[in-house]
């Protein structure tokens, strides 16, 4: 019991007690590193524990199932929640480098660890109202952090952020509800019984496309997704990778369970109508991102364009959907948090984010330019790169099911990725810097120095290239994971 | 019981969304809060409401009687109001200080997080 409840009791203990001691900031990023490595062991024994084709339940209280509130870790959460205790670890080591202690807010130690328990807590929890109360958590915390740096801009994008995402809770609040009043049941194995009986009531299939318009608001699809690049990079760099890394990738996790696990039975044509959201998803973003010159506004419309790629292996509702899907989360989240991190350390070697006042990083900072070049490469999906693995599943299984359009659109917008790296990559690190004199002088001001910083997204990064060079294990894990989804039921 | 409850809530969100599509910083907010009073209320209209027996188990017997009131959609309902309570006051505290740095409430020119594009090359996506 306590192998499951472990990886989210450590981060919220480690946010009341970060909170509440009045501490020193160099305490406070003391206990808040020991939280993490704790969440990271925890992380370590519950995938061990679970293994791929495991499932661990935990039913609080005591009550008989359908009513006790129910956490359950499979293969696939064990392995996320693994991943995002390696980013929280990554993002911490580069917030440690990169901002000075003595200068940090209070809150902002308390509201990472919550970001990280209701993340976890998202992967784990396994009732819908559960889930709900998570979300909200993640959309408190995530304001918090938006508001930390307390500069008017930051407000504006909080404000953004905050209307539409309410209207996500509110949407996902009336659908839970709703569900409920259909199905008399919150717990999500309970519902898959309730929705996959013969004669499903048809105000449920109604219910649940009410909660996944909810979920796909909060995961930044089409046509929803304007909170997104209005508000994520107002936030520093670190908190960046951490927000732009984990919380579209969340809901999209739900999305998968959801449709995958529970209801299941949805008719076809509404997959239909979630690839085509995939499809504009994925070139809306990417098009977006090859207007801006802001190296995090670029980055930031680019996820919008992965959560494409991600929605497309729902789309197609079968297990090698599933685990292409489920392959390019844990490929994705990686990356993109290290593209915001090495995008916060081109800022701070090249003095701005803005592309068009930068360069000459290839020949000041041969390092980054070539954690960079990894990264974007990764992210394009040049094999054999994790980005190729990922995009490989998805495109066969896409083809398979004589989905070539899907497909090909899924190659094309490749391209397109392509571009804008090739962008940033020529704008910042290939022509002469326009000031040389802001080329030299600054470097992270925290307290391990550059150093720090450098090894944490080399670290990172050395974990999408082993997902690149050696991904048969992590593929054949999460098959097994994903090998009970849309059982029967879904598309042929 | 069920009727009044339908009305109220279809009143309840056209008040809502009438708000929500205004321009003023802090109608949209009210509006964001109406529309959560109107989810509320759905919520509550899911758990089959009207039913005078209490959800307590008679002495002597081991389940409930028969056409009880079912107590779940009103846990869900009180935790949803606390939720929403706390957001809305965060909500409003955020747009007071907004509107008073910016000196105005309209929504369409607060646009210090999302500069309109000043490059002469590229079309302005929405005009200042």
């Amino acid at each position: 019991m306590m192998l499951l409840l472990a990886p989210l009791l450590i981060p919220l203990v480690t946010a009341l007690l970060t909170a509440v001691l009045p501490a020193h900031p160099r305490l406070r990023r003391g206990l808040s590193l020991a939280g993490v490595l704790l969440l990271l062991g925890a992380a370590l024994a519950l995938l061990v524990a679970v293994g791929p084709a495991g499932r661990l339940s935990v039913a609080l209280g005591d009550w008989p199932l359908p009513f006790a509130i129910q956490f359950v870790a499979d293969g696939l959460s064990a392995a996320l929640v693994l991943v995002a205790a390696l980013l929280g670890l990554t993002v911490l080591l580069y917030q440690f480098a990169t901002e000075p202690a003595n200068r940090e807010a209070p809150g902002l130690q308390p509201l990472v660890q919550g970001l990280l328990a209701a993340v976890v807590a998202v992967f784990l929890a396994a009732d819908l109202f559960n889930l709900y109360v998570w979300f909200e958590l993640l959309l408190m915390a995530t304001l918090g952090l938006l508001l930390l740096g307390g500069r008017p801009w930051q407000a504006e994008a909080a404000l953004k952020y905050f209307a539409l995402s309410m209207l996500g809770t509110l949407l996902m609040l009336a659908a839970v509800g709703l569900i409920y009043g259909a199905s008399g049941q919150l717990n999500l194995g309970a519902l898959a019984v309730v929705s996959q009986a013969p004669g499903v009531a048809p105000g449920l299939t109604l219910f649940a496309v009410m909660l996944l318009l909810a979920v796909l608001l909060k995961a930044g699809a089409f046509p929803l997704f304007a909170w997104l690049p209005a508000s994520y990079h107002t936030l520093s760099p670190p908190l960046l990778a951490l927000v732009g890394g984990l919380l579209t990738k969340v809901a999209i996790y739900v999305v998968l369970r959801l449709t995958g696990q529970v209801f299941s039975a949805t008719p076809a044509f509404l997959y239909e109508a979630l690839g085509w959201l995939a499809m504009l998803t994925l070139v809306t973003g990417v098009l977006g991102a090859a207007y801006h010159w802001d190296l995090r506004r670029i980055l930031a419309f680019h996820i919008v364009s992965q959560i494409g790629y991600l929605l497309l292996g729902i789309a197609l509702a079968t297990p090698a959907g599933a685990a292409g899907t489920a392959f390019f989360l844990i490929h994705n989240i990686l990356v993109k948090a290290n593209l915001f991190l090495l995008a916060g350390l081109i800022w701070l070697s090249a003095g701005h984010p803005d592309l068009r006042r930068i360069g000459g990083l290839y020949l000041a900072r041969p390092w980054l330019a070539l954690l960079f070049l990894l990264n974007a490469f990764s992210l394009v999906g040049v094999p054999p790169s994790s980005g190729f693995w990922g995009k490989f599943l998805l495109v066969q299984e896409a083809f398979a099911q004589q989905r070539f359009l899907w497909g090909g659109l899924a190659l094309g917008v490749g391209l397109l990725t392509l571009y804008s790296m090739s962008k940033i990559w020529l704008e910042g690190f290939w022509k002469p810097h326009p000031d040389p004199t802001r080329l030299a002088g600054s470097q992270p001001q925290g307290d391990g120095g550059p150093r720090l910083a450098y090894a944490a997204v080399t670290f990172s990064t050395l974990l999408v290239l082993a997902l690149g060079l050696y991904p048969q294990p992590l593929i054949d894990w999460l098959q097994q994971a994903t090998a009970g989804y849309w059982a029967g039921f879904g598309p042929a | 019981m069920t009727l009044i409850l339908m009305i109220t809530i279809s009143l309840t969100v056209s008040a809502g969304v009438l708000l929500l599509l205004s321009r003023d910083l802090f109608r949209t907010l009210v509006g964001l809060a109406v529309l959560g009073s109107a989810v509320n209320l759905t919520v509550f209209l899911a758990g089959r409401p009207g039913s005078l027996t209490p959800p307590l188990i008679p002495p002597g017997l081991d389940r409930l009687a028969a056409g009880a009131a079912d107590p779940l959609p009103q846990a869900l309902v009180l935790t949803a109001i606390v939720i929403g309570f706390a957001l809305l006051c965060f909500a409003l505290v955020l747009g007071a200080w907004i509107s008073q740095r910016a000196g105005h409430t309209e929504v369409d020119r607060l646009r210090l997080s999302e500069p309109p594009a000043k490059d002469p090359l590229k079309p302005t996506i929405l005009k200042e």
